[in-house]
Parts: C-alpha cells; sequence; structure tokens
C-alpha cells in the first residue's frame, strides 16, 4: 500500500488526492489538518527527508497561497507532495522543523519570499534578503525592478558620511 | 627627497637623466597596480585566468593582488553586485589608500546585465566612481588586459603634483572616501510594474506581449 492510499484511508474529509504531476503522488490537505498529518508521514510511514518547502502565489485567486511540501521515504523508495491552500494575505501554517530539522532553512526562505508564517519555528528570520527589508519579492504585485531597492544601502551610506564628517570635525578640535 | 648636490661623476660612469615630477610618479603608478580583485560571479573566473600564467597580465605589473584592500591601488568589481553586498564593496573602496582606480568588469558590474532585478545594483557606478568599463559576459582576459592597458594610459593623463601642491579639491572622490555628489545619482531605471493598488501588473511586460498578439 502507498502512502497516499494509507493516508486516503485514514477517512479525513480534509484531505484528498488531486492530480498527480511529474509522477508524484499528491494530496491536498486542509491547513488545520496538516500538522496532524506531518507528523504521521514521519512516525508511520517512515518519510525521513524533507526536499522542499516552498509556496506558490495564486493571486488574485482566492485562497490566494499555497503551501507545497514534498517529502521522501528512502526505506520505501517512494515521494510525496503536499500542497495545502492557505488564505488571507499574511498567511500562517505550522512549522515541521521539529520533524525534519532541514525544513528549518526552506521555510525561513519561504518566510523571507512569501511571507507566510511558519508557527513554531525558533528562528524564522529572513534568509536572503537583508534583515530590514520590508518586501517579499516573490508575491505576484511585487514589481520585478523591485522598490526602491537602494533604500538601505542609501540610509547606510547616509550614516557613514555622517561618521567621517563627525571623525573629522572631531580631528580638527584635536589639532 | 634630498638637497642639490655638485655632480662629481662624469657621464660615463653613472648617468643621469631629465624628466618631469608627473612622469615620474604616473610612471610608477601606472607600472605598477596591485589589483583588489573582487570576483563576485563568473567574471572572477576570467579574472584569476587573467592573472595566471598564460595570459600573464605581470607584463604590465599588475599582478600582484592583494586581499587586503589596504594595499592594492586598483579595485576590480567582477561579477554581479546586489544591493546587500553594496555596503561591503564600498567599504572596500574607502580602505583603499589614495591613489585608487575602479575598473567595473562585465556587463554586471557595468550596467546590472541581464539581472534586470531588485537585488542587483544597476551598474556599480551608482555606488563608486568608474574608470573603465569592459564589456562582455564575462569578458575574455584579453578584454581586461586591454581595460589595464586603458587604464594606464589614463593613469598618464593624470597630474598627481598637483594635488600634493594644492590639496584635494571640494569635488575629489577618494581620500576622505566621502563623495561630495553621488555619481549618477540623477539616473533612475525605467520601471515596468508599479506596486500593489496601483495599476498592478497590468504594466508588465507579459500583458503589453499579450495585448500585441491579440
Amino acid at each position: 500500500m502507498t502512502a497516499s492510499e494509507h493516508v486516503l484511508g485514514l477517512g479525513w474529509d480534509d484531505v484528498s488526492a488531486v492530480e498527480e504531476r511529474d509522477g508524484m503522488p499528491t494530496l491536498q490537505v486542509a491547513p488545520q489538518r496538516l500538522r496532524e498529518l506531518l507528523e504521521i508521514l514521519k512516525r508511520d510511514l517512515g518519510f525521513e527527508v524533507a526536499i522542499l518547502v516552498t509556496a506558490v502565489d495564486h493571486s488574485p485567486k482566492a485562497p490566494r497561497f499555497e503551501l507545497v511540501q514534498q517529502f521522501l521515504s528512502i526505506q520505501n523508495n517512494e515521494r510525496l507532495r503536499l500542497r495545502c491552500p492557505l488564505e488571507g494575505d499574511n498567511p500562517s501554517a505550522p512549522s515541521c522543523i521539529d520533524l525534519w530539522p532541514g525544513a528549518a532553512y526552506m521555510e525561513r526562505e519561504c518566510w523571507d519570499m512569501f511571507g507566510i508564517q511558519f508557527d513554531g519555528h525558533k528562528n524564522l528570520r529572513r534568509l536572503l534578503m537583508p534583515e530590514a527589508y520590508g518586501h517579499h519579492p516573490l508575491r505576484k504585485e511585487f514589481p520585478h525592478q523591485g522598490i526602491e531597492p537602494d533604500r538601505l544601502y542609501r540610509e547606510w551610506e547616509r550614516s557613514r558620511i555622517e561618521r567621517a564628517a563627525e571623525r573629522e570635525g572631531q580631528e580638527g578640535v584635536n589639532s | 627627497m634630498g638637497s642639490l648636490k655638485e655632480i662629481t661623476t662624469t657621464d660615463d660612469e653613472s648617468g643621469f637623466m631629465a624628466t618631469q615630477v608627473n612622469e615620474l610618479m604616473n610612471w610608477g603608478r601606472k607600472n605598477s597596480l596591485w589589483p583588489m580583485p573582487l570576483g563576485l560571479s563568473c567574471c572572477g573566473i576570467e579574472l584569476m585566468a587573467m592573472i595566471g600564467p598564460k595570459f600573464d597580465i605581470a607584463r604590465f605589473g599588475a599582478e600582484a593582488a592583494r586581499f587586503s584592500p589596504r594595499q592594492c591601488d586598483v579595485m576590480i568589481v567582477a561579477g554581479t553586485l546586489t544591493w546587500k553586498m553594496a555596503e561591503a564593496a564600498r567599504t572596500i573602496y574607502d580602505q583603499m589608500p589614495d591613489p585608487k582606480w575602479v575598473i567595473a568588469m562585465g556587463v554586471c558590474s557595468s550596467s546590472g546585465g541581464m539581472y534586470d532585478s531588485y537585488a542587483v545594483v544597476q551598474g556599480v557606478d551608482s555606488i563608486l566612481p568608474v574608470d573603465i568599463y569592459v564589456p562582455g559576459c564575462p569578458p575574455r582576459p584579453d578584454a581586461l588586459i586591454d581595460a589595464i592597458m586603458k587604464l594606464q594610459r589614463k593613469i598618464e593623463r593624470e597630474n598627481p603634483l598637483k594635488r600634493v601642491l594644492e590639496g584635494p579639491t571640494e569635488l575629489d572622490e577618494s581620500g576622505t572616501g566621502i563623495f561630495a555628489k553621488a555619481p549618477n545619482m540623477e539616473v533612475k531605471t525605467k520601471r515596468y510594474g508599479t506596486y500593489m493598488g496601483d495599476s498592478g501588473m497590468k504594466d508588465d511586460h507579459s500583458t503589453a506581449r499579450a495585448k500585441e498578439e491579440s
């Protein structure tokens, strides 16, 4: 019995099989059931590896975001993809880093690029963009040339020039 | 520099030559350019090839690549400079001693290149004063050698003595590390999309293409 058949056999009405792409069994799961399902995947079905945690922005359709997670079971030679629709512009989803610690970076990247909160993540900081960056670049409304891409640099440059001028003034007093 | 002395020897024993101070200083500077290799992406590989024995930049006195900016004369920005890296690049430039020059190697550092993106600096001349631009993606080592030679021609035209006698001018960008006027500040990149709430994605490339096709 494959893993997706096992999960569907549990009789949950908020988990359903959806169209397979590139030969990978895919399950659609409601966010309130996601955490329970992840624990079953790890504990009972032998999925040792979290291959991918990412998201899709379906804007302007609702629900807007879809969390996509892929898992690999080495002992059963099996892969599984989960799709979890998330409501709202600033959604949150359960974190899985206590089950797969390797997913921590992928969840950080997902937060950085899409702005999806992961409840239970201990260190949910931006991964690629600077910490003070105010946007989530892979959202659909974000223009590809960015919104004031030089803002943080110009702020840094202004403070640097002020510091240099201050230093120059102090040297002038001493000499 | 020493005082004037009477020449006691004859020409046969030890010769002397007459030159101008500017010429002498420029000759020394242009033939001992120590590069700061800021290899940021694939251009860095071509930069290494240029320094290596096959292309042998030692013929032009610029083979001594130093990884401390305090020992460098020419900063070669080789590759894609992101806004996150820009602060580091500017700090390295400020730490280099005077006189200093900058070569923007490859289209990425010259203009942003194919990265028309929120993350990439659209030309390092928006944060640094650039002397030579090298086209290519990446440029061959020959092109970079050509850039070094062009920089040598440029150094020949400089007037270092004037700066020694008159001191740095107000518009002098080097030395203090402060721009009196940031280069290319008035150049704004053309924006195709606007942020949410406005027309949104409607002005995007893909929509324009779809309109043409329909």
